[in-house]
């Protein structure tokens, strides 16, 4: 029973986390129609300036300009690259979101080499916050709850309540209206590319220092963020963060219970076959729910498009 | 909200990807004869192993074109295809030997395409139901799903090692047997022409045109009394028809299969072979498959930085010619047409060996930075351009860099005389 | 304009073929591993330890034979077996004879196979395969072939020498068993499980599980069942990001035991675990540097350190492989008759300078060694890893680890 609680907050620490990669990202999808390869390699470049500027300033002081530093980036390859390749359409965007992802990857490497970076909690979060039956919640977690939901708060206030968010709304649906009300269209794209690269360098900031800063990290993110925003349906924030949510507590917990694929037959009724190794789908029968727990995502991801190709909170079809 | 390859003609960047499909005889013939020479420039096993797997990846980025440029369908995850018909193969072959089947090698790869037609006509029954993003997750998700497969189902993927086999125990074709790399080549090549005729010939049938209308636009394609859906799904299994070929002959060729053969990096390779050749050509993913082939697998051998240099390309690439390496040569078409293609050249001359000197000492810089942070202490030998010299000194560095300024300098002043000689050569009439 | 390409192609191969001609007085050891990519580190790490060592223990003493010396000719593989194929061609068409390899046991796999269809179908340009990191058990056993060997201990003798250490803590009641999907993983689990039900009856294994390789994000659950499962001690056949993962996230969330594992040092990992592991880590490897052996390895590594000062030498054998690789070409007094070579390192019993003996049983080609267990830490360190401070100091050694233990490989000589 304890550890359901441990792994609810555990499972939340997750899905915030994908949540601030894919509230960038679900804007520039939706207003800007691009899939942006490159928002996990925006991820990655957060958490190697927050580690360069630490070794001198101290994480705090990176926490406020690596992402500074990455928006301003972000802004700079909307405004000189994927605006003069958006003319060519869709596929070419993507194809160059793709070759930007290649390319900062060997960057990384040419700059800060191959080797994983000593990126490391502060010390004054380094202790225990509270422990559940044995199981200790380290004080980093709670600092990154409150990062993102503070962010979270910060994003839904500026986009519903202020002037500058109801023009982006609009953009997201109408830009040639918008362009005709005398807003500068272009510079709404570069800031919102900007902010959302931006916040995907505040993830890398606070995420380095736990699940490890080294040149694979965007790769192992993956698609991932893709999934989220499809399933919570493009453009949408709040479908964003329920499918962060949504995704960070079904993989915590199909890897913290052993669930076996036998035991799911054999309770609806299908009896194991003897000589189970000489069977045909013997690896269907030992699967186990950890093993397939970072594909559930997936398979989520394509009954949604299937039945429902507008996502859980979308309100167009793709 | 549409991720289709639309044909705008009043967009010039998009003219160049109107550019006509059709090919006459000549090239093929051009093409054939080249596939049966080649062996006899290049001798070595190395060369032949290069260019099968040039010839291998040439027949999947055509596939892959079947639908991204012809049917405006973007698959992240076609790699699927390819290396379920690969492993089909590879089963096949592994009965071949273990029962003394009599069978004849070279029809292996038609059941690799026959398997990965069906296993796109599975997939294609739901992913093809609307195009855009829609399509393209599905195919990325089922993607990840079949990769994420060939780890946990180790009874067919053979685990992360994959599956093996010998491709000698075949029934003797005409006294071949197999054993030697310039016969596979042979075999390969064969496949390769017959494919790549038979998928022109694909794009010549009502449904190949149809699915250059339903990418173009799908409602009025449906006026025409034609399901969008069933044109996209035609469009769909033929391509999986040709992947699973091509991955019969990767097994043929390599005699194993791994998850790689599956995995998203593979998928995102041949969509970035495809573009870099141009979707807009039949021809476009040859050369981007020559190419590419040859920058992996060459240029790792001379740099480590190979990759760099692939990345920085592609973002080339996409931002001055959005048409590929295709695209590029077509543009001059009209001009050859007009036969003032040969005003170009001394412009050609002026511009672009200036530009390419310069980029090689960008490139010399790169190099040099890279040896100078990572090369072991009191290394400071390096050779670069066959020249070797002490990288721990100014000189290098002052050439390398004033060879890239001046080089790129001359192209930068001598470009907008490239431009009007560019112009004028598109225009029709006399000199003005 | 499809010959224009053509030409580039022709120029471009014709640059490999160009490259056949030079250094034809050098033997040539091709070096196949990732040196671009998520593995590059220890490619590219790898790949100096290999140079170092040739130049090192051969070059400068005057080569083998009547002086040739020993090259280490780079080929990135870039962890993927279908590139290795290629790249193997390229190196037998380069006139290698000696291919060297060693991270991941799936390239291993492919090359060993390759090698021997390879040599099957031409006798005349046939090459020996040198294993120095894949440590899959079956490269040695059901798939083992005369041309491959393994310098390495293999997963089930690295298990057998680990668990004989953890059998004689008495402390020690329930172990948790957690390992990547695939191969080496399962190995791993298995030599566990079967070394453990064996000497130590008594202990219970509280999990035994697989996640898979490469992909976890944040190890997080896996850490909570572990703690929840009141295991006071961890194996672990992960390497690379898994292992880090895995290490940290355990001890961040209340894991109090030690973690036994292969490969947890160097390649930045020793100075990413740092203090918080300090004494938590335990590692099975052959050839310990803390203390070292002789001083003939100090010398060694001194000069190596002066050469990488940011290296590491993680994988001492390559010292091993070069050296044994130069006995055997004088003694078999060739260096192109691969046959004779193979034959001569085939039951050779060779002095280390990392301490003790290395016998290349002849039944399977698998090198017999003494096996160390160490401990993270930065006490008694003389020679760290990554500049941290920190390094791994030997606490028991385990002489000729698994000399008696049975193989299923039949081996076909040629």
């Amino acid at each position: 029973m304890e550890l359901i609680l441990v792994n609810v907050i555990d499972g939340l620490v997750t899905g915030l986390l994908l949540f601030m990669l894919s509230a960038g990202l679900t804007l520039i999808f939706s207003m800007m129609g691009v899939l942006n390869f490159a928002h996990a390699s925006f991820y990655m470049l957060g958490a190697y300036f927050a580690y360069q500027i630490s070794l001198a300033l101290g994480f705090w002081v990176g926490l406020l300009i690596a992402p500074l530093i990455v928006g301003v980036m972000g802004a700079g390859v909307e405004r000189y690259g994927l605006r003069r390749v958006h003319q060519y359409g869709h596929v070419p965007e993507l194809i160059f979101t793709f070759g930007l992802a290649l390319l900062i990857e060997e960057l990384v490497q040419f700059v800060w080499g191959k080797n994983q970076m000593a990126y490391d909690i502060p010390d004054i979060l380094n202790f225990t916050a509270f422990s559940i039956a044995g199981n200790s919640i380290p004080a980093y977690k709670i600092f990154m709850i409150f990062i993102s939901v503070g962010i979270f708060m910060g994003l839904l206030y500026v986009l519903t309540k202020t002037r500058v968010g109801m023009i982006i709304q609009a953009a997201l649906s109408y830009p040639r209206t918008v362009e005709a009300l005398g807003h500068n269209v272009p510079l709404i794209f570069m800031g919102v590319f900007g902010v959302g690269t931006a916040l995907a360098g505040v993830a890398g900031v606070i995420a380095g220092p736990v699940l490890g800063t080294f040149p694979g990290m965007a790769f192992v993110l993956g698609s991932i963020v893709f999934v989220t925003i499809v399933i919570g349906g493009l453009g949408s924030l709040w479908g964003a963060l329920v499918a962060s949510l949504l995704i960070g507590w079904i993989t915590t917990f199909a890897k913290s219970y052993n669930i076996a694929m036998s035991d799911i037959l054999n309770g609806i009724g299908i009896a194991t076959p003897e000589n189970l190794s000489d069977n045909m789908f013997r690896d269907l029968w030992t699967v186990t729910s950890p093993q397939i727990a970072d594909i559930l995502p997936y398979i989520l991801m394509v009954l949604i498009l299937i039945f429902r190709p507008a996502g859980l909170f979308g309100k167009r079809e793709s | 909200m549409n991720d289709q390859l639309k044909t705008d003609p009043s967009k010039p960047a998009q003219r160049m990807r109107a550019g006509s499909m059709t090919l006459t005889l000549g090239p093929w013939i051009v093409a054939a004869i080249a596939l049966l020479v080649m062996p006899y420039i290049f001798t070595s096993n190395s060369a032949l192993t290069i260019m099968n797997q040039m010839w291998i990846t040439v027949v999947f980025a055509l596939a892959y074109n079947m639908l991204l440029g012809q049917g405006g369908m973007l698959s992240f995850g076609h790699a699927v295809y390819m290396g379920l018909g690969g492993f089909f193969c590879m089963h096949l072959m592994n009965y071949i030997e273990d029962f003394g089947l009599a069978f004849p090698l070279p029809l292996l790869p038609l059941f690799g395409g026959l398997f990965g037609m069906g296993f796109a006509m599975i997939i294609g029954s739901f992913s093809t139901s609307g195009a855009g993003t829609r399509f393209a997750m599905i195919s990325l998700g089922v993607g990840e799903l079949i990769a994420a497969c060939s780890v946990i189902i180790v009874a067919f993927f053979g685990g992360e090692e994959g599956i093996s086999g010998d491709r000698t125990y075949g029934l003797p074709f005409f006294g071949v047997e197999f054993l030697k790399q310039i016969e596979v080549y042979y075999l390969i090549s064969f496949w390769l022409m017959l494919s790549a005729v038979l998928m022109y010939l694909f794009s010549r049938t009502p449904v190949g045109r149809m699915a250059n209308a339903v990418r173009d636009n799908p409602e009025r394609a449906q006026f025409l009394g034609y399901s969008a859906r069933w044109v996209r799904f035609y469009s769909f299994c033929a391509s999986g028809f040709f992947c699973g070929i091509a991955g019969g002959l990767f097994a043929i060729s390599y005699e194993i299969l791994t998850e790689e053969n599956l995995n998203a990096t593979s998928s995102g390779v041949i969509l970035l072979v495809t573009f870099l050749g141009g979707v807009g050509f039949f021809f476009g993913p040859i050369i981007g498959a020559i190419a590419f082939t040859l920058l992996q697998t060459v240029l790792s051998l001379q740099t480590e930085l190979w990759a760099i240099y692939v990345g920085g390309l592609f973002l080339a690439t996409v931002m001055f010619f959005p048409g590929g390496l295709a695209g590029l040569m077509m543009m001059h078409v009209p001009a050859l047409r007009l036969g003032k293609a040969g005003g170009l050249v001394m412009p050609y001359i002026k511009t672009l060996i200036p530009g390419a000197i310069g980029v090689l000492g960008v490139c010399a810089l790169i190099e040099m930075t890279f040896h100078f942070r990572h090369a072991a202490k009191g290394d400071h030998e390096m050779t670069l351009f066959w020249t070797t010299f002490d990288s721990h000194t100014v000189m290098p560095w002052l050439i390398a860099g004033i060879v890239a300024a001046v080089g790129l300098g001359v192209a930068r002043a001598t470009a907008p005389a490239m431009k009007e000689a560019w112009d004028e050569a598109n225009t029709a009439g006399g000199a003005s | 304009m499809k010959n224009i390409t053509k030409l580039g192609a022709v120029s471009a191969l014709s640059l490999i073929v160009g490259a056949t001609a030079a250094f034809a007085d050098n033997i040539k050891i091709a070096f196949i591993d990732p040196l671009s990519g998520p593995f590059a580190s220890t490619g590219t790490n790898g790949l100096h330890q290999y140079q170092f060592a040739a130049d090192h223990m051969v070059n400068e003493k005057g080569g083998v034979l009547d002086g040739q010396n020993f090259e280490i000719v780079p080929f990135d593989n870039k962890i993927s077996p279908k590139e290795s194929l290629i790249q193997l061609q390229v190196a037998i068409d380069q006139g290698i004879r000696y291919i060297a390899q060693g991270n991941s046991s799936g390239v291993a796999n492919a090359l060993t196979e390759a090698i021997a269809k390879h040599n099957k179908r031409n006798p005349d340009s046939r090459v020996l395969f040198l294993n120095y990191a894949a440590v899959d058990p079956a490269l040695t056993n059901d798939k083992c072939n005369f041309w491959h060997f393994r310098f390495d201990a293999n997963a089930d003798i690295k298990m057998d020498a680990l668990t004989d250490v953890m059998a004689a803590d008495d402390s020690m009641k329930k172990v948790y068993i957690i390992g990547q999907d695939y191969s080496f993983g399962k190995a791993v689990a298995a030599a566990a499980v079967a070394n453990l039900s064996s000497k130590r009856p008594d202990v219970e294994i509280v999990g035994n599980e697989l996640h898979p390789i490469g992909k976890v994000k944040d190890f997080t659950p896996y850490a909570r069942k572990i703690v929840a499962s009141g295991a006071d001690a961890i194996i672990t056949g992960n390497w690379g990001a898994d292992m880090l993962g895995l290490g940290k996230s355990v001890i961040e969330n209340g894991y109090e035991g030690p973690i036994f594992t292969y490969y947890a040092a160097g390649s930045g990992m020793t100075a990413a675990f740092g203090e918080s592991a300090k004494d938590r880590i335990r590692l099975i490897s052959q050839g310990g540097i803390n203390p070292i052996a002789t001083e003939e390895a100090r010398a060694t590594y001194d000069a190596f350190e002066a050469k990488y000062p940011e290296g590491n030498i993680d994988q001492s054998r390559i010292f091993n492989v070069i050296g044994m690789l130069a006995q055997a070409i004088e003694g078999a007094g060739t260096a192109d008759d691969v046959v004779a070579v193979a034959k001569q390192l085939e039951g050779m019993e060779y002095d280390s300078m990392w301490g003790g003996k290395i016998f290349m049983r002849p039944q399977d080609h698998q090198a017999i060694q003494d096996m160390h267990v160490g401990v993270h830490t930065n006490e008694n360190i003389d020679f760290d890893y990554d500049n941290s401070g920190y390094g791994v100091f030997t606490e028991s050694t385990v002489t000729m680890a698994s000399m008696d233990s049975p193989t299923t490989c039949k081996m076909k000589r040629p």
